[in-house]
């Protein structure tokens, strides 16, 4: 059977703008990705449950209510407790200022989306991060 | 846009040996990695399978098939919320279907079961129908040996009750519980979809939209007519799960079929069948793939082939010269 | 409109539209508007197949309303320039609101931050990092009392931007005036309480659908009778654009919201010519120019003809819509973000040429971070500009009667008419949030959009086309201080230490029996809150009961 890429799409924050998300999720669809869609409201610690329970390859999370700094730097540090640290690709999307987005690199985040970003952009950076670490996945 | 590449070390390997001692520790993240090797029938995934195979057999396995909005995910959710009440430990297996065109899936089904996501006794899993012939039946029989293994009480299998699906897990599952909404024609979808044949249990949800009354009568009346069993009363329930209502009575009718199947004796004669039709599927997988190893190994595939285009054989001939060669071989 | 048959040929437009023919080049598919309606290359009295001018437009001030709501429009008042603000706490939020009173402003637009907007306490644990962000933070009266404290209630009109907790925010802001000495019937503003928006575009909802409609009809009754210059309803479009409809769904979903709620008065046995004229509009200004002022006049003409006739509304206060635009917060883009400047004139204007009667312009820094003093001040200078530079507040409706306006207006019309067609026979609005076929069609336009712009189709200036690579953006960043939320944690829990508790959760009681019977909800509301009770604890009430909403997953 030949092995897809697993994407969790999340949505934290108390609002409910999940247009980007959406988009997101329906373009990794088309792309031949299993995206699981958890959709709004997401705390940390679901995100993160959610992704281990689910095996996924990447997380990839939205955030637009300026709680990007509380939100990542939590989600990593679950990642880690799990001892599921640098086994799954963080990114994100969301109006960003430039000096967090250093800080979320730093904390292990691999990429941070801005507005206006073309989903053919997310769909490659997905596949060649992905891609390498494919082979290895096979083995038991 | 910097990223950052330092980080993408994913998917360290597990030894197998690894795997399977963070897996009996009762690890969420050994379960999820072997349900992905299961389910990708990545090389080795049998032996693994064997390994836990011992560890299998205490599970009730409950299929949930029915059309789309049906409230599947609720009843799932809300099933599950009871169950945990009971001390039980829940694994749930989500199915949503594969893009024909695509490859690709949504998988929706948790966005209903938020609040169980974080529950220790519950381990929820999406899975993407995958499209293969019998390759879903194959997949969630298996991933629901894992969750058996892992030490789950109770699995719960969700599914859109069209074709194929619905039938490959109703293969795999000792209960099969079809929802149904009081709108015209969803009954007559489930009878054409061949889900009056796989039923155990019939749930009427949104019962407190019109037509609700009339639907549970009238599909009572077909059930009557075409019982495919005289000692199970293939019960008709109403339920609103949305607001938790009458999901209790489904809970239930479960443990009331069960016991049902137990009594009767019709459990271990079901048990007998799915193992038959396994290893049968098994043994037969294992030969195809052999044989086709073989096959394309030597070339003799291609051979035939030639000479078929070239007029002296045909492919029936062709089969019984394939036959021959591999004759007496080790398979 | 592209396709219709003229009803009668102007001489030589066969011939001449032949030559246009011979000479366009390119791609003929890329002039459509921004929804994708495709536009003819020239408007001609034939493509106003039976126009009659009484029939479709009237004189402004009179029905259909098509020109506009007022006899005089901006002659006799320019519209209102609202500009929406809120952050902190409600002392934070105070001393905001009397700045701008000093300063001759008369009206106030609360924001409220995401846990008050979701009906959570500020020590909630899904309040965390969220406190103060987007908005006021208000847990109780005790807030309330605050954020209005030295502002006499009878003297301003304050709007209020609330959905999901609308009735207590109401009750809470009744019970201020009684405070102050200031009775009910006074008291001016308006709710948004708009919660069909919710459930389509918005997602900030708490309860079902249908429990919620009842708080709704509760509002309304209670306000007809103790608040009589309450503005019950602002229902907004403006979310479900932003949310990525088309300028025809936007019009068709609003519109048909509209209609459910008078509707839903009407069945809750209210008179339809006292709580209309209490209903206002919600617009978004999008980019495409001239479709959004054909957008807004079919909106007038849609609801003066139906609330006229369908729902036999004799009161011209019922008939006519007014409405508030903001300009479209989606359109701007990250790259090259002083370019928002000139977007956002641009779609101020064309909702000035629509007839509003207020109007938010956003600032060009939005899609970064929060904006900037020096970026508000220019979103409402182009405000300014428009209104005493540009001349075009001088005549009434001064696109009317353009053959191009006037046909896309037509179109606008009909296609929000194809949508209602749906929508009845999907069972309603209600039904069709159900069956989530709203929510599919909004995703399937903000889909094909996106589609649009990554495949070129589309051109959005700095984001796909004159970008530049070297690009780096500078902008003043606004920082909410940590500190707030804290503060405002230990405030709500040191009330419920110091608050009569016994009188807390015999008012929670007779909330909770009111809710299970049909009684209207309101008095219950107000006296939890004169009780303290708390946002939250007053939601949790209404969700044990109601239950809570979760949508339909729908892509």
């Amino acid at each position: 059977m030949e092995r897809k890429i697993r994407v969790l799409i999340a949505k934290p924050g108390l609002d409910g703008h999940d247009r980007g998300a959406k988009i997101v999720a329906g373009a990794l669809r088309d792309a031949g990705m299993e995206v699981i869609y958890v959709g709004l409201r997401q705390t940390p610690e679901m995100i993160v449950e959610s992704a281990i329970q689910e095996d996924v390859d990447v997380i990839g999370i939205s955030i637009l209510s300026g709680a990007h700094n509380t939100i990542f730097s939590r989600v990593m540090s679950l990642l880690k407790d799990q001892g599921a640290e640098g086994q799954i690709l963080v990114c994100g999307g969301g109006i960003i200022p430039q000096e967090d987005r250093e800080k979320l690199l730093a904390m292990g985040v691999s990429r941070m989306f801005g507005p206006g970003t073309a989903t053919s952009e997310i769909v490659e950076f997905i596949r060649q991060s992905i891609g390498e670490g494919m082979g290895e996945a096979q083995e038991t | 846009m910097a990223s950052n590449t330092e980080a993408m070390r994913f998917r360290r390997p597990w030894s197998e040996q690894e795997l399977l001692e963070q897996f009996i520790k009762g690890k969420t993240l050994a379960l999820a990695r072997v349900i992905s090797l299961v389910e990708n029938e990545a090389p080795g995934y049998r032996q693994l399978l064997s390994s836990l195979y011992h560890r299998t057999g205490k599970a009730k396995k409950i299929g949930i098939t029915g059309s789309t909005g049906a409230g599947k995910s609720t009843i799932v959710d809300e099933l599950a919320k009871l169950l945990v009440g009971r001390q039980q430990t829940v694994g749930i297996i989500a199915v949503d279907p594969t893009s024909p065109f695509t490859g690709g899936a949504l998988l929706g089904d948790r966005i209903r079961m938020q609040d169980l996501g974080l529950h220790k006794d519950v381990f929820i899993r999406s899975m993407a129908s995958r499209g293969s012939l019998g390759g879903l039946a194959r997949a969630t029989r298996e991933v629901s040996v894992v969750l058996d293994a892992f030490g789950k009480d109770f699995i719960l299998i969700e599914s859109v009750g069209v074709g194929q699906v619905a039938l490959d897990i109703a293969e795999v599952v000792d209960t099969t519980v079809v929802v149904l909404v009081p709108e015209s024609g969803d009954s007559i979808q489930a009878m054409k979809a061949g889900l009056m044949e796989i039923a155990d249990i019939f749930v009427i949800n949104k019962a407190d939209r019109d037509g609700a009354d009339r639907m549970a009568v009238e599909l009572q009346a077909v059930l009557d007519l075409g019982r495919r069993n005289n000692d199970w009363d293939y019960p008709v329930l109403k339920t609103e799960a949305r607001h938790g209502h009458g999901v209790d009575l489904l809970l239930e009718h479960i443990d009331r079929q069960r016991d049902y199947l137990v009594r009767t004796g019709y459990l271990k004669k079901r048990k007998e069948e799915l193992l038959r039709a396994e290893v049968r599927q098994l043994f037969s997988e294992t030969v195809r793939e052999k044989m086709e190893r073989r096959l394309a190994g030597e070339g003799s595939l291609d051979e035939v082939i030639a000479d078929i285009l070239e007029g002296k054989l045909n492919p029936y001939l062709a089969v019984d010269q394939l036959l021959e060669r591999v004759k007496g071989a080790e398979i | 409109m592209a396709d219709s048959p003229a009803e009668k040929e102007i001489a030589g437009e066969q011939q001449w539209r032949e030559k246009a023919q011979a000479k366009a080049s390119g791609d003929e598919d890329s002039f459509v508007t921004i929804s994708g309606i495709p536009v003819d290359i020239l408007h001609t009295p034939g493509s106003l197949p039976g126009f009659d001018y009484q029939r479709h437009l009237g004189f402004p001030g009179e029905f259909p309303y098509t020109r506009g709501i007022r006899h005089n429009m901006y002659r006799g008042r320019l519209w209102t320039m609202r500009q929406f603000a809120g952050f902190g706490s409600a002392a934070d939020t105070n001393r905001r609101f009397k700045y701008l009173l000093d300063r001759g402003q008369t009206g106030l637009s609360t924001a409220f931050d995401m846990p008050t907007l979701m009906g959570y306490d500020s020590d909630h644990v899904f309040s965390q990092g969220e406190v103060g962000r987007c908005g006021v933070a208000i847990d109780s009266l005790e807030d309330m009392e605050i954020l209005f404290d030295g502002i006499p209630l009878d003297k301003v009109s304050t709007s209020m931007t609330i959905n999901a907790p609308a009735a207590i925010l109401l009750a809470l802001y009744i019970a201020v005036g009684e405070k102050q000495g200031v009775p009910s019937e006074k008291l001016r503003g308006t709710l948004q309480n708009d919660i069909l928006k919710e459930y389509i575009a918005q997602k900030e909802w708490i309860f079902p659908p249908t429990p919620h409609m009842k708080l709704i009809t509760d509002i309304m009754g209670f306000c007809a009778q103790h608040v009589p210059k309450w503005n019950t309803i602002s229902i907004s479009g403006y979310h479900i654009r932003e949310a990525g409809s088309t300028a025809v769904q936007e019009l068709a979903f609003t519109l048909a919201d509209g209609f459910a709620y008078v509707q839903a008065g009407i069945d809750a046995g209210l008179d339809v010519d006292v709580f209309a004229p209490r209903l206002s509009f919600f617009f978004n200004a999008h980019m495409d120019f001239f479709e959004e002022i054909a957008k807004y006049r079919a909106a007038r003409r849609i609801w003066a003809r139906t609330m006229r006739g369908k729902y036999g509304a004799k009161n011209p206060l019922s008939w006519l819509m007014r409405f508030h635009t903001q300009t479209a917060g989606c359109s701007l883009t990250a790259q090259q973000p002083e370019n928002n400047i000139v977007r956002t004139a641009f779609q101020a204007l064309s909702a000035v040429l629509g007839g509003t009667q207020s109007l938010h312009t956003n600032s060009m820094d939005e899609s970064l971070a929060l904006p900037s003093e020096k970026a508000v001040q220019i979103a409402l200078r182009t405000q300014q500009i428009i209104a005493h530079e540009t001349g075009v507040v001088n005549a009434i409706d001064p696109l009317g009667g353009s053959y191009f306006v006037e046909s896309l207006t037509n179109e606008m019309e009909a296609g929000a008419e194809e949508y209602f067609r749906k929508i009845e026979a999907l069972g309603g609005v209600i039904a069709g949030i159900e069956k989530a076929f709203f929510q599919r069609e909004i995703a399937a336009a903000a889909s094909a959009y996106q589609k649009a712009v990554e495949q070129e189709k589309r051109v959005v200036v700095g984001v796909n086309r004159y970008e530049r690579e070297d690009e780096e953006v500078e902008i003043e960043l606004l920082r909410i201080d940590q500190q707030m939320e804290e503060d405002q944690k230990k405030k709500v829990r040191s009330l419920r230490a110091r608050r009569d508790s016994r009188a807390v959760s015999k008012a929670c009681k007779a909330l909770r029996e009111a809710t299970g019977k049909d009684k209207n909800l309101i008095p219950p509301i107000l006296e939890a809150v004169r009780a303290y009770a708390t946002l939250g604890e007053i939601c949790d009430v209404l969700r044990e009961i109601y239950g809570e909403y979760r949508e339909p997953p729908v892509f």
